[in-house]
């Protein structure tokens, strides 16, 4: 039998799967892009991966960045889903939080994916405090959970008011309902989040069920067509949080690969950062209609613990934080009715796309503005979608909407256009930077996916950050993301009790518990794993209060020490508010449990160029541009051949099959040892 | 106020634009984070921004902070503004002032505000304001909600402009003074520290935004964001036809007497000018319907820019309004009239203003919400003998609109405010809710149907409770448009030995004596409907009736569907029926 030492990552997007391949002993990689499949996404992954791997045999791990689940979400996709729920409450889901989609227009509906007929109620009922007041009605249930067989029901969720206090009504129905239930689509309030706050909890359960058929099918299909191809190894799946986890634990929790491929994205961001020596990074990925940044301080990437996938679609689970503003490419620019400037949050997509291909939009975008000031080539497109661009029609676009109406030239329109757009996604740093009290002028941006680097230069001096950093392969970052990141499981569980009434004994065991079970998860995979890693950590906050601080709690002691938690509460407070309150009691309201499986460390070196050239002997033409308001005669680079130490001063172009750089002018930029350009101020150093 | 002819470029404008409004939604994050109270914390009862130093017109305002504020905020920078002038003083750099004076500037006394003029280069560039809804602020009632005041004093502590910081030093004086006249003085401790970090923070952020442009040009661009707004709500204004258009809607009473009380409004469009005349409107009542001129003009501002979804927050957009309200009616009363249950009265407004707006444009309006806060209060004293005070606002239907149903189960028109999870409301409170649900029927019928307003109800879990209830819609419900039907009015019953019981005064009371085990029950209104109901697609009817939406009673006389033998929608009857009645109407018309 060969050796199997090929690790592979995937990451299947809507438009492109990106594939990375990592030879383990010779110390080499291989990246390749294909057109994703939309249909089946199993079938352009198997495509990409057989482009560089012929014999799938020879692979040592399979890692995956899905978009299965969240496209389900997004358009509604899901299984026809039945809802089991305590008497009196089938109604949670669609009262949501009494919310509504806008502040402003009191217009918009709200559609559960559960419609009401099918969320049917059973006596049975539990208090906050623990105690059951009505034990469930297996007869009742019995009856119910046939109603929503007959009725065509795929999936079900059951969910009872209070269980995250007591499960043991919904364990009984649980059972019950697993011996009716003919496959293995049942989702369970308390298994998959078994903390307080009905909505959320009953959301999320909800959109699990909702997932479960479509993602296991999906996942299914994939590994029969691997194994067709002679794969038999284990494939793993990332999580929205950044770690990764086995297929099963996927086909059970598919709710917790619901960003998925972002976070895969920002784990890249992260290893390249810390492999250069940048540990404080915002990551920045630019799509078509959106930019998402994502930030990393000292190394540690940010949490979110829930998001809003649509109005009313709450998901809780721990994911890498994301904040997303409507400006991408394709946002479209225009005037409002008072003639002041905007771009966005309209969007032209991806298709028709900007005005400049030609697919029938003929509103600028922020795409079109690019081209017309030179800075993206009409020759040579990214990501090989269209063989040019149409630069008169970008220009017409911007005359007819923008520039005349100003009374400035198109050049100038261009410009203003980008202004704006940049504009736009300085606020976004700055909300994830000085927002939560970081100083952006330790933070280094690090852009991914096709748009990014054209931006990125004048963010740095728009907002104060200290540089940039541009991977060397920006386009498949998430698919490198998939090979370098952890096994991680984690768990919640509510507690809610003052710290003074803490049972500390009961509660040190149900830790330890919960800590055993998610290790076996790790210790039974088929992966090589360096060593074990344990986090633990309290929600807590004043008798009083409802947003939590996260305080991380060392379980190490032979017993859970009070004074300690409070000292640990006391410094999380602090950092996040500047300042404690006296004579408050503190309060316990949750516990979580990380288990991290700590893979192979990736030697990011290898990206370094071999054979590169000498910055003149890189370039590729001279090309006029306009920025700052004239026109400038810049150098076009091929970025991927320059030399380590390489440096170019902007303004300047580097170009590279999947991105395009842009070094405004009081710039300057070099290759570090990594392959990484890293764009400074000239004045900063 | 002297300004320099600099002209600012558009495009420095729109990225300005971005910041100013960036500072102002930080200064709400951060106070919601670090708020005590949920009504803060949950519900964004909360709000922040930038005032014209001279003026105190709103300049900037942010956008996740509750809607009724953002036009009532500038007045409580002009009281304060006001307040200098009497004392013939200058603002000095660190002062910060503290009120709740619901008459100069307020809403009602559980609003606190904190105002900070802003210095640069030595000058006053702006003022900074952080208004926050506290917990408990005094009064006969926990909560501030007494539907049975007749003066402001029974309903909580007044506190003029005084200041808090005086060039940059706290007063503890006046917070001992604040602490000793709230139940929950640890709430109010820490709400007060989130609005003080929230000032410093804006303080902060506007210096280095003042550093990189510029007083002079910072000063233009605000100016010209002012001018814009104008600009924009004249444009919306002049797409209207010209004319003068009425409406009228009605109060159950003012929780002492049962007498309705009215709103009513003639708005007249003017070519780019809008009129809005209260003048017919109820005179001052003795109870807690009452409210301050400022918060009527700040209910205008949220009911237009419900219509104008984009005109800015921004005090340029209430130039070209004129305002016609009577001094000492309903709409503009001054002490010690007792305003706590302010939100009841505008959101009746707003209603007027939809319906007007429906009788200039429907298809740009929409039909009333179910325009009531219910405020509904639960307490009493555990075995344990610690007090506890359930107090929660609950949510209703929005009106349906051409193009789509109103929202089931939303919040009200002046609030982002969401409800606190059940699970939370029973880990606190000795209480157990028996049913959270949607009400059938509740939605006003229509083409378009009116979104459904909910059920709740609740046992208690201790031996005795103490109820309070601070409603509307009791005995006129919220109104459909176009031909579209009214909801279900909100209904609120309690149990006693033999059954349940209303409220005298229907909508509003105090002192309801609950005890173990017994229950009160909330059913809320639905939003009005949009158009004939027998308009409405025969599948979408089915739906409805299928979904428990409505009833089949409502589906066979209100939507007109006929029924064959075995309890099926029998379509040709129905069309059949649906065009005479279609012609009849036609003819009347």
């Amino acid at each position: 039998m060969k050796k199997a030492d090929l690790l592979v990552g995937v990451d299947v997007g809507g438009t492109f799967t990106d594939v990375f391949v990592f030879d383990t002993v010779k110390g080499k990689f291989f990246t390749t892009k294909v057109p994703s499949t939309v249909k089946d996404q199993s079938l352009g992954f198997i495509e990409g991966v057989e482009k560089i791997v012929p014999d799938f045999s020879v692979i040592l791990n399979i890692v995956h960045g899905s978009t299965v689940g969240t496209n389900a979400l997004l358009e509604k996709r899901g299984a026809k889903t039945g809802i089991i729920t305590t008497l009196g409450f089938a109604d949670i889901l669609e009262m949501r939080r009494r919310d509504r989609p806008k502040t402003w227009g009191l217009k918009g509906d709200f559609k559960p994916v559960v419609e009401r007929k099918y969320r049917l109620e059973v006596p049975e009922r539990g208090l906050a405090n623990g105690k059951i007041l009505e034990k469930v009605c297996l007869e009742k249930l019995q009856d119910q959970v046939k109603k929503l067989l007959a009725s065509g029901r795929d999936s079900i969720c059951l969910f009872f008011v209070n269980s995250y206090a007591n499960n043991r009504n919904e364990k009984l129905a649980a059972k019950k309902i697993r011996e009716l239930w003919p496959n293995s689509f049942v989702s369970v309030s308390t298994e998959i989040l078994p903390e307080m706050r009905e909505f959320e909890r009953l959301s999320t359960t909800v959109l699990n069920a909702y997932l479960q058929p479509v993602v296991s099918s999906y996942l299914d299909q994939l590994k029969s067509r691997l194994s067709l191809k002679g794969f038999d190894k284990e494939i793993l799946i990332v999580q929205s949080n950044g770690g990764t986890m086995s297929l099963d634990i996927a086909k059970k929790y598919p709710i917790r690969t619901t960003l998925s491929g972002p976070a895969a994205g920002v784990m890249a961001g992260r290893s390249i950062g810390i492999a250069s020596g940048f540990t404080n990074i915002i990551t920045c990925d630019m799509g078509g209609t959106s930019f998402d940044v994502s930030l990393i301080n000292n190394g540690k990437v940010s949490l979110a613990s829930q998001t809003s996938i649509d109005f009313g679609m709450v998901v809780r689970t721990p994911m890498i934080e994301v904040t997303t503003i409507g400006a991408g490419g394709g946002s479209i620019a225009s005037l409002d009715n008072s003639g002041l400037l905007k771009v966005g949050p309209e969007s032209a997509g991806s298709d028709p796309g900007p005005v400049c291909y030609g697919l029938g939009n003929t509103r600028p975008t922020v795409t079109d503005a690019n081209l017309v000031l030179g800075l993206i080539s009409c020759e040579r497109p990214i990501g090989g979608k269209l063989d040019s661009l149409d630069i008169e029609k970008s220009k017409i676009a911007i005359k007819e909407h923008i520039s005349d109406k100003l009374k400035i030239s198109v050049e100038d329109g261009a410009e203003a256009i980008l202004k704006v757009a940049n504009a736009k996604m300085a606020g976004a740093i700055r909300l994830v930077s000085i927002e939560k009290g970081n100083d952006p002028n330790k933070f280094s941006a690090m852009p991914f996916g096709g748009g990014g680097a054209l931006h990125t230069g004048a963010l740095i001096k728009e907002v104060g950050l200290r540089s940039a950093i541009i991977p060397r392969f920006p386009g498949v970052t998430s698919a490198l993301g998939c090979v370098v990141a952890d096994l991680l499981y984690d768990r919640v569980q509510t507690v809610n009790k003052l710290l003074t009434d803490l049972d500390s004994r009961s509660l040190r065991q149900e830790i330890r518990t919960a800590s055993l079970e998610l290790e076996t998860y790790i210790t039974s995979s088929n992966t090589d794993i360096l060593k074990l890693e344990h986090f633990y950590e309290f929600d807590m906050l004043y008798a009083g209060q409802t947003h939590t601080v996260v305080v991380p709690i060392d379980m190490n002691d032979a017993s859970l020490d009070e004074n300690e938690i409070q000292k640990s509460f006391d410094k999380a407070y602090l950092d996040t508010y500047g300042r404690l309150l006296e004579n408050i009691p503190v309060k316990v309201v949750n516990f979580r449990v990380i288990v991290v499986g700590r893979r192979p460390s990736f030697d990011m070196s290898l990206f370094a160029p071999k054979d590169g050239k000498t910055a003149s002997e890189c370039i590729l033409e001279k090309r006029e541009i306009y920025a700052n308001g004239k026109t400038w005669l810049v150098k076009v680079y091929d970025r991927l051949a320059l030399e380590v130490g390489e440096k170019i001063i902007g303004p300047a172009i580097l170009e590279q099959s999947d991105t395009t750089i842009f070094l405004n002018p009081g710039l300057k930029a070099i290759i570090d040892q990594y392959g990484n350009l890293i764009i400074n101020d000239i004045i900063e150093s | 106020m002297t300004k320099s002819k600099v002209k600012i470029d558009p495009v420095t404008l729109a990225v300005l634009k971005g910041r100013f409004e960036q500072i102002a939604d930080e200064m709400d994050v951060t106070l919601f984070r670090s708020a005590f109270n949920p009504i803060i914390a949950e519900a964004h009862d909360a709000s922040h921004g930038l005032y014209d130093a001279n003026s105190g017109d709103t300049l900037v305002q942010g956008s996740s902070g509750l809607p009724i504020f953002v036009g009532v905020m500038s007045f409580a920078v002009k009281a304060v503004i006001k307040k200098l002038e009497a004392l013939n003083q200058k603002p000095q750099e660190g002062d910060v002032w503290i009120f709740n004076d619901p008459y100069d500037g307020g809403t009602h006394l559980s609003d606190f505000r904190l105002v900070k003029p802003i210095f640069h280069d030595g000058k006053v560039f702006c003022y900074l304001a952080s208004v926050g809804h506290w917990h408990d602020v005094g009064g006969n009632v926990p909560g501030n909600y007494n539907p049975v005041a007749t003066e402001c004093f029974q309903e909580g502590i007044l506190i003029p402009p005084v200041k808090l910081f005086e060039t940059g030093i706290f007063k503890q004086d006046i917070a001992d003074i604040l602490l000793a006249n709230s139940r929950l003085p640890n709430s109010l401790y820490g709400d007060l520290n989130g609005q003080i970090n929230a000032l410093d923070l804006g303080e902060n952020r506007l210096h280095s935004l003042l550093n990189e442009y510029g007083y002079s040009l910072s000063l233009n661009a605000l100016d010209a964001l002012k001018q814009r707004a104008e600009t924009m709500m004249r444009n919306q204004i002049s797409n209207l036809p010209n004319g003068k258009y009425s409406a009228e809607d009605w109060l159950d009473n003012d929780g002492i007497s049962d007498v309705p009380l009215k709103i009513a409004l003639d708005l007249t469009i003017d070519n780019d000018q809008m009129v809005l005349d209260f003048g017919r409107s109820s005179k001052a009542c003795s109870g807690p319907v009452n409210i301050s001129y400022s918060t009527t003009v700040a209910a205008c501002y949220v009911a237009l820019k419900h219509l104008f979804e984009d005109v800015p927050a921004n005090a340029g957009v209430l130039t070209p309004i004129v305002f016609k309200i009577e001094k000492d009616s309903i709409l503009s009363v001054k002490a010690p009239k007792p305003v706590g249950g302010y939100t009841e009265t505008i959101l009746r407004l707003i209603d007027v203003i939809f319906l007007a707006m429906a009788e200039i444009s429907p298809l740009k309006s929409m039909a009333c919400a179910y325009g009531t806060i219910n405020a509904l209060s639960l307490s009493g004293y555990r075995s344990d003998g610690s007090r506890w005070v359930m107090f929660s606002f609950f949510g209703g239907g929005h009106g349906a609109y051409h193009g789509g149903d109103g929202l089931n189960h939303g919040n009200a028109p002046i609030s982002t405010a969401t409800i606190p999870p059940l699970e939370i409301l029973e880990a606190a409170y000795p209480v157990k809710f028996v049913r959270w649900a949607l009400r059938p029927d509740s939605g006003g019928a229509g083409e378009f149907r009116g979104g459904l307003g909910a059920i709740y109800e609740i046992e208690l879990l201790e031996k005795n409770a103490t109820v309070s209830l601070f409603g509307e819609r009791g005995k006129f419900p919220p109104r459909g448009i176009s031909g579209g039907f009214s909801a279900l009015k909100n209904a609120f019953t309690y149990q006693e030995q033999d059954g349940y019981t209303d409220l005298p005064l229907i909508s509003k009371g105090v002192g309801v004596k609950l005890k173990y085990g017994e229950r009160v029950r909330l059913q809320t209104p639905g939003g009005g409907g949009f158009g004939s109901p027998f308009k409405r697609p025969l599948d979408q009817v089915f739906s409805d009736l299928e979904k428990g939406y409505i009833s089949i009673q409502t589906a066979i006389n209100v939507y007109r569907v006929r029924m064959d033998k075995d309890g099926n929608i029998d379509r040709k009857k129905t069309i059949k029926l649906r065009l005479e009645l279609e012609k009849t109407l036609n003819e009347k018309s």
